[in-house]
């Protein structure tokens, strides 16, 4: 088990490399001059050139790459360009925010989406699973930032019920914090609610007709415990899976929500670092989703040992 | 006669299910009755049936698209009247039930000892420690090696055999008045059958339970049957002691199935009589057969088989046969 995990924690070494390689490219290959933007309109060509050496942006491609690489296995994800603050004091200011409506909106969707699905696999056919099914139709066509605008419009402006956008630290306590990230948590949560919903119904369906349910209804054993324990726990590493794959679907979503709902968080800086052209923001800030990304799928990997004993590395 | 009492009474059992195209009468008007301690077989060949009569008993078919009607009466209760929180509280308690599969039957991401110790937790209110020592006492039971350990280990690491006896812990495990075995030895090495067979011989007499086994391996019938009902698409055809049955058959499928087993070493002494058969198939169950179920198959069919249905008749103590031409005195028995 030990050995597995320095396996995988080191497999995703090469996995970062190429990620980084690829995040480095992007921005090389892009269209766009900083060096320009920060000179502004009335720099001499002279100006531009004297700006772009001071950043290092003269040097060869695959110099720049190594320098860069080097700096940030230091710690050091380099200095914003716009801000000329480090990247990771930006970062470490706008961490809390998307945090926390990451965490909120998983742990929602997670406690909605996964009844869902049993209740509809076990009434497969009724109206309760035509209402799942069509709500998960719906949550996967209608974009977050409609989803955002409706629950702002009807909540927040209508009936008044939550505030309309903007976040509060958790730090000025937890009603205030939750109260910011109900509607915003609900807007990205609807497509990740869809989605594992369906994988939910699904794979419940199968294993319902099993013939260790069977087995179980012999025995005697009630409605609830053979759904929530002896099939449930079955359904379980599909549905995870899905979990885990639906977290690159939030922290996409993220971005559009953070700017519906006025949320100063990793997703703001972002947009705000791609339109100022600040590649080093811009790096960082992807470099650490990927890095998330990654981590979420070992953890997923160890929690299927948790569930099928039959998985063992 | 037997003066053991009934403890469970099948009558005019029909199992049907709706389907796209029409009604599957999988059972068809069965009737018939198990006393304590006794173990009655089942035989049939595939779709005969049979399985569906077990399943009917413990109310297992999904309702819709089955519907089951007729009376099932055990200890004197109709269990058909019964509503689903009684019926939970008599499966696995007083009526369990093993499967043929015992390589799916298991949950794969229970333990054994979860899967024995359920019943009990749920059925005889035992703690979970208390649960987990009895486990361990049926495993030992059932002849399972090193139970301490087993019983903390899941299905995925015992073999077909072994699993199997842990479904007989599982069905035992409440001293339950009737077991249900649905081909238990099916899907096993003829070695191991012949051990299953031993283990659920030597606890029925240890439980005293009656048993219900379902099989079509004839083989299994003589070795643990007292009674025989043989079933023929949905209905039964004949009912009988099981020395009576091997000896004089009355039924014509019975005839034929008896005919079809083949016997050991008959190649090596030279008398090489070709196995023989029943030729055709078994009717659709969908429409209705006016006359006898298997006239179209029936070596010595009329047209009376064909237009009026026979009634199950007395044909010897204890000996029922649907058939127009069994002879009471068994003069048909080749």
């Amino acid at each position: 088990m030990w050995a597995y995990i320095v396996r995988r924690v080191l497999a995703t070494i090469p996995v970062m490399a190429v990620v980084a390689l690829f995040v480095f490219s992007l921005l090389y290959i892009a269209p766009g001059d900083p060096a320009a933007v920060i000179a502004g309109d009335q720099a001499t060509p002279e100006d531009v050139e004297r700006i772009r050496a001071s950043l290092g942006l003269d040097r060869p491609y695959l110099v720049r790459f190594a320098d860069w690489l080097w700096d940030i296995l230091n710690g050091d994800l380099g200095t914003s360009i716009f801000t000329n603050l480090p990247v990771s004091t930006m970062i470490a200011q706008r961490i809390e925010p998307t945090l926390s409506l990451m965490v909120v909106t998983i742990l929602l969707a997670v406690s909605i989406a996964v009844p869902m699905g049993v209740v509809a696999a076990w009434k497969q056919g009724t109206m309760a699973d035509r209402a799942v099914m069509g709500f998960a139709v719906l949550g996967f066509s209608v974009p977050v930032f409609v989803v955002g605008y409706v629950l702002a419009y009807v909540f927040a402006l209508e009936l008044d019920w939550l505030p309309v956008q903007g976040y509060t630290p958790i730090s000025q306590g937890f009603l205030p914090w939750i109260e910011n990230l109900i509607l915003p948590a609900i807007a990205l949560g609807t497509v990740y609610i869809a989605l594992i919903a369906r994988i939910t119904r699904a794979t419940m369906l199968e294993v319902l007709s099993q013939d260790y349910i069977r087995t179980a209804r012999a025995k005697g054993v009630g409605q609830r415990a053979i759904l929530f324990l002896h099939a449930l726990k079955n359904a379980a590493v599909p549905i995870v899976t899905v979990i885990g794959i639906g977290i690159a679907l939030l922290i996409g979503g993220a971005v559009v929500t953070e700017s519906v709902f006025a949320i100063p968080g990793l997703g703001r800086l972002t947009v705000d670092a791609i339109l100022r052209r600040d590649y080093p923001v811009i790096q960082g800030v992807v470099l650490l989703f990927s890095f998330v990304y990654v981590l979420v799928n070992l953890v997923i990997d160890l929690l299927y040992t948790l569930f099928d004993p039959r998985i063992r590395y | 006669m037997d003066n053991r009492p009934v403890l469970l009474e099948v009558e005019n059992l029909q199992t049907h299910f709706r389907t796209m195209d029409g009604v599957n009468r999988a059972v068809d008007g069965v009737s018939f009755h198990v006393r304590s301690g006794e173990t009655l077989a089942i035989v049939g060949e595939s779709g005969c049936g049979k399985s569906v009569t077990a399943m009917s008993i413990l109310r297992l078919i999904p309702e819709p698209p089955g519907k089951i009607a007729g009376s099932i009466r055990f200890q004197g209760r109709d269990l058909l009247g019964l509503s689903d929180k009684e019926m939970r509280d008599i499966r696995g308690n007083e009526i369990s039930m093993i499967f043929q599969e015992p390589m799916t039957s298991l949950n794969p991401v229970l333990t054994n000892g979860q899967q024995i110790g359920e019943t009990l937790r749920l059925h005889q209110g035992l703690s979970k420690s208390q649960a987990e020592e009895r486990a361990v006492e049926m495993l030992r039971l059932v002849g399972i090696p090193e139970p301490g350990r087993r019983v903390r280990e899941y299905p995925h690491q015992l073999s077909g055999g072994m699993r199997q006896r842990v479904m007989i812990a599982i069905a035992l495990a409440c001293n339950p008045k009737l077991l249900i075995a649905d081909e238990p030895t099916t899907a096993l090495d003829v070695t191991i059958q012949a051990q299953i067979l031993d283990l659920m011989r030597d606890l029925k007499t240890r439980v005293g339970a009656a048993i219900v086994i379902i099989t079509h391996d004839l083989g299994v019938v003589a070795e643990v049957a007292e009674r025989v009902v043989v079933m023929y698409a949905g209905r039964k055809v004949e009912e009988a002691p099981v020395a009576d049955l091997f000896r004089t058959p009355r039924h014509p499928y019975t005839q034929g199935l008896l005919g079809s087993v083949p016997k050991l070493g008959s190649s090596l002494t030279g008398q090489t009589s070709r196995l023989s058969e029943i030729p055709g198939l078994v009717p659709s169950l969908k429409q209705k057969i006016p006359g006898c179920v298997f006239a179209s198959r029936c070596p010595k069919a009329s047209d009376l088989c064909r237009a009026v249905p026979p009634g199950l008749a007395l044909k010897a103590p204890g000996h029922f046969a649907a058939c127009h031409y069994a002879e009471a005195e068994g003069s048909v028995a080749a």
